[in-house]
């Protein structure tokens, strides 16, 4: 390297130069600064640019090709850089981050190998709408090409798993590549953008100026909903008998869950609550009927079934929600409300298609219904769903959630989730990995707010746990963040424990620990007659790993449950303990299974309440 | 399935076509034909490609293009409201005896002789894909020894422009 780099002024140096700018300038994903031209090399126009856009964390391990933006990273008094143990980690550390407080995630990875790491948690944003940049070293731009040391091409690799992606080899860029990496992953519906960069740009020297011109003729999201079609909702709302809300994670994206409640009480309209929902309408909240879908509630299901209107607002008829689309809700209309326009009449045909920020949608809808209700007529019998609250009420106390315990006494793993939620309460954030704890998790934590539950919904990420929990951690240092992990999952990403015991972050894990791959083995018992194929991870006699070792291994505290007496004193042990992580083993009975549940491709109208156990609706009828 | 003719105005950019591209293979969707390249506008490139689908599926592939942030505009030429062509150049053997007869037929289409050597010459033509595997066929007899079509390009018909209003000040 020349000598050059070292005349540079260090990234604080420079931000000591930057001035708060007018308001009136200030762009919604900028924070207000502007920065005079400096001279600065293309690896400090990175960290000043993360600067400047009020990236205050980033996840990353360095590397090759990402080297010369680490050095002036380590200088850096505003972007606090955590080393994480696997690429991976850093992805879904960048996920929890952004989950959990709607700010831009950022993780960081350098070519190569680095990158292709992070793939599998750039597709998981990409599924579940995160907001999540990433930006990765490549190699120089005259090697790109020749099959080069840690060569990758990232930016192909991961144009069909992000919003969009950048490969800048010119240092001039990037300050543009990174304003305008942040403005897509964070407005429209978000998701992740990579930023791929070039050695020889990260090393050259360039001129940093602040903001940047940011240049995207091609990207205008729509954010206001079309009055004509809020007029028709309305209309179909109070022509309606039965009518559903039918809520996505798009709320929670928006923040639009105050709005929500509020339309929730305005026309009292039973709710039910995606998997990437669930806490946008409290669960104490009566006309929550919870989640839909494969292991939802049989109210939620049944309710969306036999409703007569279908008000979708950000959620986008999920395979794993609507069963076989073909008998999904075959009596509905739907209105789908979605920011974007390919959602809408993707999967099932919308009656009346909304694009616009849900949160627009919500607070033009309760206007319009307002208007609407007060100057129907009195006498009209719109706007009363009471024959239909009375009845899906009736469904959601006939049904409840519930589980039955093994006969042999050992531990029910719902009862472990029960307990934790109970003891922990609605201010924590729970964070899952995928499998039945999962579906578990879902199901039992009573979540009372938004971003309360975290977790990978679309792609099913197995492994999600451990790092989103770390990243959540990180970014709201005072909430209990809990990892409720399966230990299939727990194998897979737990490398991270030891970034959180370095980097003080204490994060709580729950391990419900059945020795097995046990939603594999739950289909397995149900549809392969009970011929375990590679789900068992060891022996039930032994314990391989042994979780409380591995955890004190890691400076964490290990500790065990095998006993339902003993739940409640190693969770309350596990909230005490904030001076380091927590790792709690609950060696849980093997054949759990998640009930209710609608087999994979047949009508939600064969749910079955737990096995063998199918609601018997004609009756009702 | 039907055929569908997309113009799709993207920004100038390294790898746009391999987005447009990946989109079709990603979502399943299958491309009949692609052309691509500049147009009166600097740094807007057209592409022009045609797909086969059915009415969902093509509202769906309009939608997936729209959200790739490099595409500016999609916008779908009716067979009927506009000029569709496609350039086919074809090498087909030909000699002192019968070459007087491969080009009294080609000109009943309106296609020119661009090479010619002793044993074969290379013929140039313009049309529409029918008009071009019509062609084909009346020369079939003779021989074909090497074939290249281009992807089809296509213009609305009118005075309206589709890069009009708001791209020329983009």
């Amino acid at each position: 390297m020349s000598d050059t780099t070292k005349q540079a002024p260090s990234p604080a140096d420079v931000a000591s130069l930057a001035r708060p700018r007018p308001a009136a300038e200030a762009r919604s994903t900028t924070t207000a600064v502007v920065t005079p031209a400096l001279e600065v090399t293309g690896a400090q126009a990175l960290v000043l640019s993360l600067e400047a856009i009020g990236c205050d964390t980033v996840f990353g391990i360095p590397g090759g090709a990402i080297l010369p933006a680490y050095d002036p990273m380590l200088d850096s008094k505003k972007v606090r850089h955590i080393l994480v143990r696997h690429e991976q980690g850093a992805g879904h550390a960048a996920e929890g981050y952004a989950s959990a407080t709607g700010k831009v995630g950022v993780c960081m990875a350098t070519s190569g190998p680095g990158a292709t790491n992070l793939v599998t948690p750039l597709a998981d944003a990409h599924m579940d709408s995160v907001p999540v940049v990433a930006i990765t070293g490549q190699v120089a731009s005259a090697a790109i090409g020749t099959d080069a040391f840690q060569e990758a091409d990232i930016r192909g690799i991961t144009m069909p798993i992000t919003k969009h992606n950048y490969l800048v080899t010119d240092p001039a860029k990037i300050p543009q590549a990174i304003a305008e990496a942040f403005h897509v992953a964070s407005t429209g519906r978000p998701g992740p953008v990579l930023v791929d960069i070039s050695k020889d740009a990260l090393q050259a020297r360039t001129t940093f100026s602040w903001p940047p011109q940011i240049d995207l003729p091609g990207y205008r999201p729509v954010l206001r909903p079309h009055g004509k079609q809020i007029r028709e909702a309305s209309r179909l709302m109070a022509a309606a008998k039965q009518p559903i809300l039918y809520v996505g994670g798009g709320v929670v994206r928006a923040k639009a869950s105050e709005a929500l409640r509020r339309l929730v009480e305005l026309t009292g309209i039973p709710v039910v609550t995606t998997l990437m929902a669930r806490g946008t309408v409290p669960d104490s909240e009566p006309l929550n009927l919870g989640m839909p879908g494969m292991h939802g509630t049989v109210a939620a299901v049944t309710g969306l079934q036999k409703s007569d209107l279908i008000i979708a607002l950000g959620a986008r008829f999920d395979d794993r929600v609507t069963g076989q689309l073909s008998t999904f809700a075959p009596d509905a209309k739907v209105i789908h409300a979605d920011i974007d326009p390919a959602e809408i009449s993707k999967n099932r045909i919308a009656d009346v298609p909304i694009v616009g920020d849900v949160g627009e949608v919500i607070k033009d809808l309760i206007e319009q219904v307002t208007l609407d209700r007060a100057t129907a007529e009195t006498d009209a019998n719109g706007w009363d769903y009471t024959a239909w609250r009375e009845r899906v009420a009736e469904w959601k106390q006939t049904f409840p959630l519930g589980w039955t315990d093994s006969e042999d006494g050992t531990l029910s793993p719902q009862y472990v989730i029960e307990r934790i939620g109970a003891l922990t309460g609605p201010e924590a954030t729970y964070v899952a990995g995928v499998g039945q704890h999962q579906m578990w998790a879902a199901q039992f934590v009573q979540y009372e707010r938004p971003n309360a539950w975290i977790n990978s919904g679309g792609l099913g990420t197995m492994g999600f746990s451990v790092p989103a929990a770390m990243g959540a951690k990180v970014a709201e240092p005072d909430r209990t963040v809990w990892a409720i992990d399966g230990d299939g999952c727990f194998q897979m990403t737990n490398q991270e424990l030891a970034t959180c015991v370095i980097n003080n972050i204490p994060i709580k894990v729950a391990i419900i620990n059945n020795s097995s791959l046990g939603m594999v083995r739950q289909w397995q018992t149900l549809f392969y007659n009970e011929r375990y194929s590679n789900t068992n991870l060891q022996p039930l006699e032994q314990r391989v790993p042994d979780f409380v070792k591995l955890a004190d291994a890691y400076g964490c505290l290990g500790l065990r449950a095998e006993t339902p007496e003993e739940v409640d004193a190693v969770i309350k042990q596990a909230l005490e303990t904030n001076d380091r992580p927590v790792v709690i083993d609950f060696i849980v009975h093997r054949d759990a299974m998640v009930w209710p549940m609608v087999p994979a491709g047949v009508s939600n109208d064969m749910i079955q309440a737990a096995r063998h156990e199918a609601p018997v609706w004609e009756r009702e009828d | 399935m039907s055929k569908h003719t997309l113009s799709v105005l993207v920004e100038d950019k390294p790898g746009v076509l391999t987005r447009v591209a990946a989109l079709f293979s990603r979502r399943g969707f299958n491309i009949n034909s692609l052309a691509v390249g500049p147009t009166e506008l600097p740094e807007i490139s057209r592409i022009t490609v045609v797909v086969e689908v059915e009415g969902a599926a093509l509202e769906q592939v309009t939608k997936q293009l729209n959200k790739l942030i490099e595409v500016l505009k999609v916008v779908e030429l009716d067979a009927h409201a506009s000029v569709q062509r496609e350039i086919l150049l074809v090498k087909v053997r030909a000699d002192a005896a019968t070459r007087s007869q491969v080009i009294d037929t080609i000109q009943l289409f309106k296609a020119k002789v661009v090479d010619v050597t002793t044993d074969a010459i290379v013929i140039e033509a313009t049309g529409t894909t029918d008009k071009l595997r019509a062609l084909l066929d009346v020369l079939e007899p003779f021989g074909i020894k090497e074939l290249v079509q281009s992807g089809m390009v296509a213009v609305g018909r009118g005075s309206r422009s589709i890069t009009d209003r708001s791209l020329r000040t983009a």
